[in-house]
């Protein structure tokens, strides 16, 4: 007979894995990877493989050669940063390459450097795209145009993402907007992963189920990113208007444009909801989600960048530690 | 339908043994019996190496006043007096006693009839409680008289039956209820009666619908017998959390449930209580479940205490399974790991639970990835994922500030914890330290 | 340009000297008058804060050296005589002579190979798996194999030996700071005189179970048969408890309760034995409840 077995209670576990969550984010963002291969062509697939592909090297090698501990690099926590870094990023050719640095900021400085998985303050995806946004600002802000992609060309015709043409505040910006449905589908231009609000969308209403994530982020996310916008809309919707003699964009985005383009959903649905960077309680989620959807719109707004997603989510990050401090369960018996 | 409030999970039922009737053990040819079976301070051996024991017979006395009374479940002569292992390996004051046939004492009325009639007063029926040597049966053998000796300037409102049997594959709560309802309802009877309470609670998981049944059929022919129907949810059985259930209360930090007004009895104990109270008998015998998905057969028998583990396994399924990889005592969620088969089975035991390898084994430890869900998981609402931390670097102090002494151990945290961090022992650690610290301070 | 530059020289100048100022009334205000003797013991202690000498820390260790003005009841077991002497001068007392000790691990490498009764799975630490049950080997003395010791070493003196599941000291590393003896939940480490050229005899064993009950549990257990104190020319061991006992200070390393030990319970260590392992004394694993084991007292 086998030798007994000692441990203290319980002595049963749910079967639940940090692999196993972190294959299930990998397998919610493949609507959004489709998605995007359909708009872009085949440099959307080939820049996610390059960018997963270099994730988990960069992990392997730091674990073994740097840290000279056991390899984590099948835990899949790897190849979300790797999937998520390159849905961050244009789709045009010169991403293959600025990518690969992209994936050691995001491993080595996001993700290693803290000590591994679960000890990074940041989201080393997002880490990564920022420093990308940074080191390399005309590659990272020149997007494909859509309507002129073809599907095994590399070289793509670049064209604007509606929030940059609204930034650039030309008159003719407000009627070349793409429609609604469009920007629902993901028929926009923008960073390759976030276009379809769609394919997010289904992915998330997996992960719900599958309960990996809970509403609270999300929803708060969005629902204050569109709440601020909309006040902001009232009081001054965007209009044309003549300025010194030249007709100028003044006023607000709507709510709609505003939560529909750039990177909210991707951001509120799987880079906020990251477990390690977002607070646990749900109602520190839900200060959480508030603080990153009115980071968002203020960057947008009054900010340089026309978009704000990534430095709103970091920023949050930083004050995770403090929302958990603050944001205690409350005690069942006081 | 009545639930907790906040935390808990639902582990798979594996409810296996449910139709598996009680049968009868027979008596093995030696028995041993330890003395402290129960929270608290051993018994005093009152006998000695040649005396001649029957069924039910004192023979170690209960004299500190954290004791219970133990009784002999055999008939025969005293083999000696000393120390004998006990499940977990360590050694623990005992009577060994050579079987010789099976003579009760004259005074246990052994008729199958049943009594329902109770003259005792309040008073008289918590001594008999000591006398017959009862404790709590749900896991914790609390001394019975201790709870229903109510202290000065406490009233009892409430009695709560404890019949959730929340843990995964334990059943023996249940066939009790479906062989022997009538004995149970007037059990509480006299248990209500000892509180001078109105109303007694029995409190029943709706995964058992023949037992709600069974008992609410029952009930109607007892006065302020109420059957209250739980949600299926892990842990409804925890005292603490039963309560909360059933009146709403919460126990604050520190106290005991008599502070809300409430006193938690469980349903194994209320049969016991019967047949201490109309029947005489001391606590002599135990139902246990003899369970696990690989074993042939599924059991409930009636065994004398004092049976060992491996007369058990005996008995019901032979011998265990080659690839059995380990034998609990309890429920999979709060029972012990028994390393040591040829130990005696105590008071509260309440299953043999055989577990495959395959099941046995506890996955590798990976790195916390702050999901929160112990948090969430946990029934006390606090944060096991900060005591694992605080605990390892030995920061005792905070993980007391941070009320680790609420915890109940009911093991939802490291049930639910992806990473499988040991949870649940690190909080053990941590309480067993932070009690060491208080009362080095004092 | 040169007024812009003067300016900016003149505010700076102006701010840094204004903070000069209210630091210096800051520090005279709130100066804390101290020994300095204090600072010129700390300096001479190791400094590795292990606590061996029952003070919070180093620092602690020397203020109360100052506050006594002598060496009476303290001692620094990582630092030895050296440190003692340095610290006396610096006091002007006298030297307390001490014996230099080591932790020694009293229990046979017995968690392996067939004496395993059961498989530990839960979690790693010495005073948890205490509460939990009695050991792999089903001793409820012996070492329980987790590696609190290990963890409690400030000096990586003292390893887990990966096939025996028991500890072993590194005699060179070891301080006899006592750490591991008081993290050890079963008291199986305890701190010994190191003997001449480090050769000395101890029974490496705790179990206080009879005779008969000890064999079952381990083959090397001591069953209290007390034929080593009867050979014992110096009066140096004692049976309790169904335990020998080898009081250090009295014993010889003479070796003759080696050879008679029927279990080859007692060993010796460091001797040139023909065909004999040097030993390495082992210290324990376990962790942090009670105090040391009674002899582990060791400062004298």
């Amino acid at each position: 007979m086998n030798l007994l077995n000692i441990s203290g209670s319980p002595h049963v576990h749910s079967d639940e894995s940090t692999k196993k969550i972190m294959w299930r984010v990998n397998m919610a963002l493949i609507p959004a990877l489709l998605v995007a291969i359909a708009y872009f062509g085949i440099s959307a697939l080939l820049i996610s493989v390059i960018s997963v592909l270099s994730c988990m090297l960069f992990q392997w090698l730091i674990e073994k050669y740097i840290l000279k501990v056991p390899s984590t690099v099948c835990d899949g926590s790897a190849i979300v940063t790797g999937l998520l870094l390159a849905f961050n990023v244009p789709a045009t050719a010169s991403m293959m390459w600025i990518v690969v640095i992209g994936a050691l900021v995001a491993i080595g400085v996001g993700k290693m450097a803290f000590g591994g998985l679960g000890k990074n303050p940041f989201n080393p995806a997002l880490v990564g795209r920022v420093f990308l946004l940074i080191s390399f600002p005309v590659q990272m802000t020149t997007w494909p145009d859509i309507s002129k992609v073809q599907f095994f060309g590399l070289d793509t015709v670049t064209g604007p993402t509606p929030l940059g043409m609204l930034k650039e505040r030309g008159a003719e910006a407000l009627d070349n907007l793409p429609e609604v449905w469009d920007m629902f589908l993901g028929g926009i231009g923008g960073s390759f992963g976030e276009v379809s609000a769609l394919a997010i969308l289904l992915g998330t209403a997996f992960l719900l189920w599958k309960k990996v994530i809970s509403w609270h982020i999300p929803v708060a996310f969005i629902g204050t990113a569109a709440i601020f916008s909309c006040i902001l809309w009232l009081v001054n919707p965007i209009h044309v208007e003549a300025v010194d003699g030249v007709n100028q964009l003044v006023g607000y985005i709507d709510p709609l444009t505003t939560i529909l383009t750039g990177g909210i959903m991707l951001g509120a649905c799987f880079m906020a909801t990251d477990m390690v960077t977002s607070p646990m309680a749900k109602s520190g989620q839900l200060i959480f989600g508030v603080g990153c959807g009115l980071l968002t719109v203020i960057i947008r707004t009054w900010g340089a960048y026309p978009e704000g997603v990534s430095f709103a989510i970091l920023l949050m990050n930083s004050v995770t530690p403090l929302i958990n401090r603050w944001c205690k369960p409350q005690r069942f018996a006081c | 339908m009545k639930t907790f409030k906040m935390g808990g999970v639902h582990p798979e039922e594996n409810k296996i043994s449910n139709d598996a009737a009680i049968e009868v053990m027979p008596v093995p040819a030696q028995m041993v019996v330890l003395m402290n079976q129960h929270l608290g301070a051993p018994a005093t051996p009152i006998v000695q190496k040649g005396d001649k024991v029957k069924v039910g017979q004192l023979i170690g006395e209960a004299q500190a006043f954290m004791c219970a009374n133990v009784h002999s479940p055999v008939s025969g002569t005293v083999l000696k007096v000393e120390p004998c292992k006990d499940a977990f390996g360590l050694a623990k004051p005992a009577v060994y006693i050579n079987v010789e046939g099976d003579e009760w004492m004259e005074t246990i009325d052994r008729t199958p009839d049943i009594k329902r009639e109770c003259t005792l007063e309040p008073k008289q029926i918590v001594d008999k409680l000591k006398e017959m040597g009862i404790v709590g049966l749900g896991g914790a053998t609390f001394p019975a008289h201790i709870k229903y000796n109510v202290p000065e300037g406490k009233k009892a409102e409430y009695l709560i039956i404890n019949a959730a049997e929340c843990e995964p594959y334990l059943t023996s709560d249940y066939r009790v209820m479906m062989e022997h309802a009538e004995e149970v309802c007037i059990g509480v009877s006299i248990l209500r009666k000892a509180l001078g309470v109105p109303n007694a609670y029995i409190g029943i998981e709706s995964n058992k619908p023949q037992a709600i049944a069974k008992m609410q059929d029952m009930a109607k022919q007892f006065e302020g017998i109420v059957v209250e129907p739980l949600k299926v949810k892990y842990p409804q059985g925890a005292e603490k959390q039963l309560i909360n259930a059933v009146t709403g209360r919460k126990v604050p930090s520190g106290k005991l449930p008599i502070d809300v007004g409430c006193v938690v009895s469980n349903l194994g104990t209320a049969f016991a209580v019967y047949e201490a109270i109309q029947k005489n008998k001391p606590l002599i015998e135990n139902i246990l479940t003899v369970t696990g998905k690989k074993l042939p057969s599924q059991h409930n028998c009636l065994v004398r205490i004092g049976t060992t583990y491996n007369d058990i396994i005996k008995h019901t399924i032979g011998v265990l399974p080659a690839t059995t990889g380990k034998v609990i005592s309890g429920g999979t969620m709060m029972g012990k790991a028994v390393v040591n088969l040829d130990a005696p089975t105590v008071k509260g035991n309440s299953s043999v639970l055989v577990m495959d390898e395959n099941e046995a084994r506890r996955n590798p430890e990976t790195a916390c990835i702050r999901c929160g869900k112990c948090m969430h998981a946990c029934p006390m609402g606090l944060e096991p994922y900060m005591f694992s931390v605080l605990v390892k670097n030995n920061r005792i102090e905070e993980a007391k500030e941070h009320n680790i002494l609420d915890c109940i151990e009911c093991g939802c945290c490291f049930f639910s914890c992806p990473a499988n961090k040991p949870l649940t022992d690190e909080i053990r650690l941590g309480k067993n330290k932070v009690r060491a610290m208080m009362a080095a301070k004092k | 340009m040169t007024q812009q530059i003067l300016i900016a020289v003149i505010v700076l100048g102006a701010i840094g000297a204004f903070f000069a100022v209210v630091l210096y009334f800051v520090a005279q205000k709130f100066k804390v008058v101290e020994d300095p003797l204090i600072d010129e013991v700390a300096e001479v202690l190791p400094g590795a804060n292990c606590g061996g000498c029952g003070k919070a820390g180093c620092r602690a260790f020397a203020e109360a050296c100052v506050a006594q003005h002598s060496l009476e009841g303290l001692r620094c077991a990582p630092g030895g005589d050296a440190v003692a002497a340095k610290i006396a001068e610096l006091l002007g007392c006298a030297v307390e002579q001490g014996e230099p000790q080591v932790a020694v691990v009293r229990c046979h490498p017995a968690n392996c190979g067939e004496n395993r009764r059961s498989n530990y799975d839960g979690l790693r630490s010495c005073a948890f798996a205490a509460t939990v049950y009695t050991g792999e080997n089903g001793c409820p003395f012996g070492c329980l194999g987790c590696g609190d010791c290990v963890a409690a070493c400030q000096f990586d003196a003292i390893h887990m030996d990966a096939e025996t599941g028991t500890p072993v000291v590194d005699e060179d590393k070891c301080t006899a700071c006592g750490a591991c003896a008081k993290a050890c939940p079963r008291r199986v480490i305890e701190l010994r005189n190191k003997g001449n050229k480090g050769r000395r005899v101890f029974v490496r064993c705790i179990n206080k179970e009879k005779g008969a009950v000890a064999m079952k549990t381990c083959k090397n257990a001591c069953i209290g048969c007390g034929k080593c104190a009867k050979v014992c020319p110096f009066e140096a061991i004692t049976v309790t408890d169904n335990l020998a006992y080898i009081d250090f200070t009295k014993c010889k390393a003479c070796r003759k309760c080696v050879t008679e030990c029927p279990v080859h319970a007692i060993t010796d260590v460091n001797f040139p034995a023909p065909a004999k392992k040097p030993e390495a004394p082992k210290p324990a694993e376990a962790p942090a409840p009670a105090t040391e084991a009674p002899a582990a007292q060791s400062n004298s």
